[in-house]
């Protein structure tokens, strides 16, 4: 399994054909207490850098966008009562959606974690 | 205000920074959004306890002459000579056209009117004060004054241990009172729909009596993120947002602002506008609205009747802590505006179900007074 980060702070971990995707712990300090996440459809193609979700905090909407391309095949229904898990747990229990992925090598141009740490101090 | 312009920092900067505020622009200065805490702590400790806010970038104003009140009666629609020395009034400019040039809180004091207006309309407002009252009147900016309001169910006990003159003051009043050894000017008030002060002090000591406020087992520092939660739950206008030059106060339902003598007397800024409309009926109208589940339903989102015909605009709106829902205002159609009509709002392109709701959404707890 092997777990990518993009810019704009989504993670994509992939295993096999499926890549489960959410946002960072990083994104979730900054974006403060997420109060509703809406998730795509079960079914939904996306291509990557498509709009998957969408997540509110108390004061704004944020976008999250499909890290790579697949077929949105499960989406966290947990979220749907529970919004701060993305709080809680954004690299865990609050992941968005499940992908099935035709081509995992996309994921290749992403950073791993160690060059994703690095990114975000170079953010501050 | 141009984007090089520098952003200008209230006396209360360094404290916010000290505190972990995240600074972002707001009306030409750098304000706290929020501290570590977060927008919906802050906002839920405000309504459990008590929160402190800098409000220092708002307009204090005195104007002085013969009888200002009668003189500041000409620009605003206002019963400001119907007050005793020591009460406020909440008012707003009107403009020819009827529509809202700024809203305001006018006090009236022995021998003059104390007046706080809004941050991004201050130069339009002291400009609207000295050209309307010229001969009359004299404006004077109080430019070394620090403003914060301290808002919540244990402000008055808080305090009260500074000063507990502060204890019987009823909603909408004011004093001069020393809070830690300085001379304030202490109004009991606040936008929030909380009991609680704004407090005016020397911008020299306002560090100093933040602290002690601060140090105080009740108080935390609140930031722009909870105060605007807070007051939307409270159902009260943001000037700019809610209320603009293209509203007038029979759409924005302020019509309990306008006394009956001012009606009469009809010599107000756009008078004749406001009072045909009083007549006739505006055709828009601001409401409360309530988004059935969890979806935030922002500013500018559009409003559809249940037939999918846009009607009209969201104002304000996001997540109510308190309602752990939420919340909204916007501006309707007279007939789509009582309480519990159905409506839809287009949320991201997509129809999600809503109601008109009576405001304020969460129950108003000023101290009137035993």
């Amino acid at each position: 399994m092997t777990k990518k980060y993009t810019e704009d702070h989504e993670w994509v971990s992939i295993d096999g054909e499926t890549a489960t995707v959410g946002i960072s712990n990083y994104a979730q300090e900054q974006l403060g207490d997420v109060v509703f996440v809406e998730v795509p459809e079960v079914g939904a193609e996306m291509s990557k850098g498509d709009e998957l979700a969408v997540v509110e905090s108390v004061k704004a909407a944020s976008e999250v966008y499909a890290p790579i391309t697949g077929e949105v095949v499960e989406v966290n229904e947990g979220l749907e009562d529970n919004p701060s898990q993305v709080n809680e747990d954004a690299e865990g229990d609050g992941w968005f959606a499940k992908l099935k992925v035709s081509d995992a090598s996309e994921a290749d141009g992403l950073m791993d974690e160690a060059a994703y740490q690095e990114y975000v101090k170079g953010l501050a | 205000m141009g984007d090089n312009q520098q952003a200008l920092r209230t006396a209360l900067y360094d404290l916010h920074v000290e505190l972990g505020g995240k600074m972002v622009p707001f009306a030409g200065y750098d304000m706290p959004v929020q501290y570590p805490d977060g927008i919906m702590k802050e906002h839920l400790h405000t309504r459990d306890a008590a929160g402190l806010f800098d409000v220092s970038h708002m307009g204090q104003v005195v104007i002085k002459g013969d009888d200002p009140a009668k003189s500041i009666e000409k620009l605003l629609p206002g019963d400001i000579q119907g007050l005793e020395a020591g009460q406020m009034r909440y008012s707003f400019l009107t403009n020819v056209r009827g529509g809202i040039m700024d809203d305001l809180i006018v006090t009236r004091r022995e021998n003059d009117l104390f007046v706080v207006v809004n941050a991004a309309c201050k130069e339009q407002d002291i400009e609207i004060f000295k050209t309307g009252l010229a001969g009359e009147a004299t404006v004077e900016v109080l430019e070394d004054r620090s403003l914060v309001a301290l808002q919540g169910p244990k402000a008055a006990d808080v305090l009260a241990r500074f000063n507990d003159a502060v204890t019987t003051m009823p909603f909408m009043t004011y004093r001069e009172l020393d809070i830690a050894g300085v001379a304030c000017f202490v109004t009991r008030s606040g936008y929030t729909g909380e009991d609680g002060y704004e407090i005016s002090m020397p911008s020299s000591e306002a560090e100093m009596i933040c602290r002690k406020l601060l140090a105080e087992d009740e108080v935390a520092p609140i930031g722009l993120g909870a105060r605007d939660s807070l007051r939307l739950e409270a159902g009260l206008c943001l000037y700019g947002h809610d209320l603009t030059q293209e509203t007038t106060p029979v759409m924005g339902t302020l019509l309990w602002a306008i006394a009956k003598r001012r009606r009469e007397e009809a010599n107000f800024p756009g008078a004749d506008v406001i009072l045909k409309q009083i007549a006739e009926k505006p055709a828009m109208k601001r409401v409360g609205i309530l988004p059935e589940g969890r979806a935030p339903a922002r500013e500018h989102t559009e409003i559809a009747d249940m037939d999918g015909n846009i009607v009209g605009e969201i104002t304000s709106g996001g997540f109510g802590p308190t309602m752990q829902a939420p919340v909204a205002m916007g501006y309707v159609p007279l007939e789509l505006s009582a309480v519990g009509t159905d409506i839809q709002l287009m949320v991201r392109g997509k129809a999600r179900p809503a109601k008109v709701a009576k405001m304020p959404f969460v129950e108003q707890r000023y101290y009137r007074g035993e």
